[in-house]
């Protein structure tokens, strides 16, 4: 830079070396990555609001779907996820008061400050895989129709959701999976649930308290009962057993729903991840004194953008998908 | 490299004696915020659920405003922003409010489109 020959009136303006936006090269490139990324994600966003508009009377209640926390039983919607929320905000904390003692030049308050924040995001992820696997496995189990449409069941006495082992007959000659220690003549075959179509169609048919609920949501924003002549004729309908979620099927309802908690919670979640794996690099950076010797912390600062772009993408995804 | 750090949030109804402070003091607000949002999420007051300003729930809408207004504190604050330039902050907040709102219409009216159409049973869809 020292080489550069400027002339005096030059200088000012033209001369190289101003900083419109007082803001460095690789924070400006940060921003500019961060501005990108968002716009990704409200295309996601988006989409899912596109598809939920679409089907705006029959799209799943996000409450009656998430409501399990680990180590806990029982019915507790919203919970776990405000945990998440509230960890992912915390790390967040942790991360500013990183940035703000790198300011000050204050390795050691950096190094927990970082140490906490990894551990916030480790946390979250972990959370995060839970929540897919509880999604994946299922709750109640369900039918699919012809047209895709699912339909859930309800006993009647107490208006609780009833789940298929709790009123499936057993039909003994019932075909069962073909695995390959069962012979020569294997073929690979997606897995049977863990009741046939017949076996909860007879389970319906054997219990009289027990009704369909459809996807349509009424009037009270809930999802509309049948009656029990109504559900025999609705049985008809049925050409599946639907247990758990995956991207063709899921018991919760439409299918786009699970399509795009799994795209959208997946990519988010593999920003945290992406995020954690560059904080642990900075963490040992800042360990090996980098910084210290390069005499600011910016670095420190520019990951720090990033980690709190999760979190604020987080809190989009946390409105759309669980509350509203 | 020293760094000015503006400590009032709120319009300067709060101020804070150090970034720290801030910090924490923000924290606390978004805690709020969301304590907030999922006290309404599990209630859901009925009164929020009947009334639909614009053609939406006052629920939802509620649910989109707290958003934004976490969304600003995350940025402003724990981003940094409010102690940007003013050109660097503009170019950053306006161009992807703007693209979103564009995109957003878009896609919300065509919904609402082909979910008439759904409706009116041009096409069969739930059997």
């Amino acid at each position: 830079m020292d080489s550069t020959v400027t002339t005096g009136s030059e200088e000012n303006v033209w001369g190289g070396g101003n900083r419109p936006l007082n803001a460095s090269y690789g924070k400006l490139m940060m921003w500019f990555f961060l501005v990108s990324d968002a716009l990704t994600f409200s295309g996601f966003l988006a989409s899912y609001g596109f598809s939920r508009f679409k089907f705006i009377e029959t799209w799943p209640i996000a409450d009656e779907v998430f409501t399990h926390v680990p180590f806990f039983h029982g019915n507790y919607p919203m919970i776990y996820v405000a945990f998440m929320t509230f960890i992912l905000i915390m790390s967040s904390v942790t991360m500013v008061l990183a940035v703000d003692a790198g300011h000050r030049m204050k390795k050691n308050a950096v190094i927990w400050y970082m140490f906490l924040t990894i551990i916030g995001g480790a946390i979250f992820v972990g959370s995060q895989a839970w929540e897919w696997a509880t999604f994946i496995k299922g709750d109640f189990g369900a039918l699919e129709t012809k047209g895709g449409r699912v339909l859930q069941f309800v006993n009647a006495d107490t208006g609780e959701r009833a789940a298929l082992a709790d009123f499936s007959k057993t039909i003994t000659d019932e075909r069962v999976d073909h695995e390959k220690k069962n012979g020569v003549w294997y073929y690979e075959e997606t897995a049977l649930p863990s009741f046939s179509l017949n076996e909860v169609i007879e389970g319906v048919k054997a219990n009289s308290n027990i009704v369909i609920r459809t996807e349509q949501i009424n009037e009270e924003g809930e999802k509309t009962v049948l009656s029990r002549e109504e559900s025999l004729k609705k049985l008809n309908d049925a050409t599946s057993v639907v247990e758990g979620a995956n991207l063709i099927r899921n018991e919760y309802g439409s299918r786009l729903f699970a399509d795009f908690f799994f795209f959208i919670t997946g990519f988010h979640g593999f920003h945290v991840f992406s995020g954690v794996v560059i904080n642990i690099i900075i963490f040992f950076n800042v360990i090996l004194g980098t910084y210290e010797r390069r005499g600011h912390y910016e670095m420190v600062e520019k990951v720090g953008l990033y980690w709190h772009f999760v979190d604020l993408v987080w809190v989009f995804v946390f409105t759309f998908f669980y509350l509203v | 490299m020293a760094h000015e750090h503006k400590l009032e949030i709120f319009r300067g109804l709060l101020k804070f004696k150090s970034n720290t402070q801030k910090i924490w003091g923000v924290l606390i607000f978004l805690t709020i915020v969301t304590a907030i949002e999922v006290a309404l999420g599990i209630i859901k007051p009925e009164f929020l659920l009947k009334s639909t300003p614009l053609g939406m729930k006052a629920l939802n809408w509620i649910f989109i405003i707290l958003t934004l207004v976490k969304a600003y504190y995350i940025a402003w604050d724990f981003m940094h922003l409010r102690d940007e330039r003013s050109a660097l902050r503009r170019a950053i907040v306006w161009t992807p409010i703007f693209l979103v709102a564009y995109l957003v219409f878009i896609l919300l009216f065509e919904a609402d489109y082909v979910y008439n159409v759904y409706k009116d049973g041009f096409v069969t869809w739930n059997f």
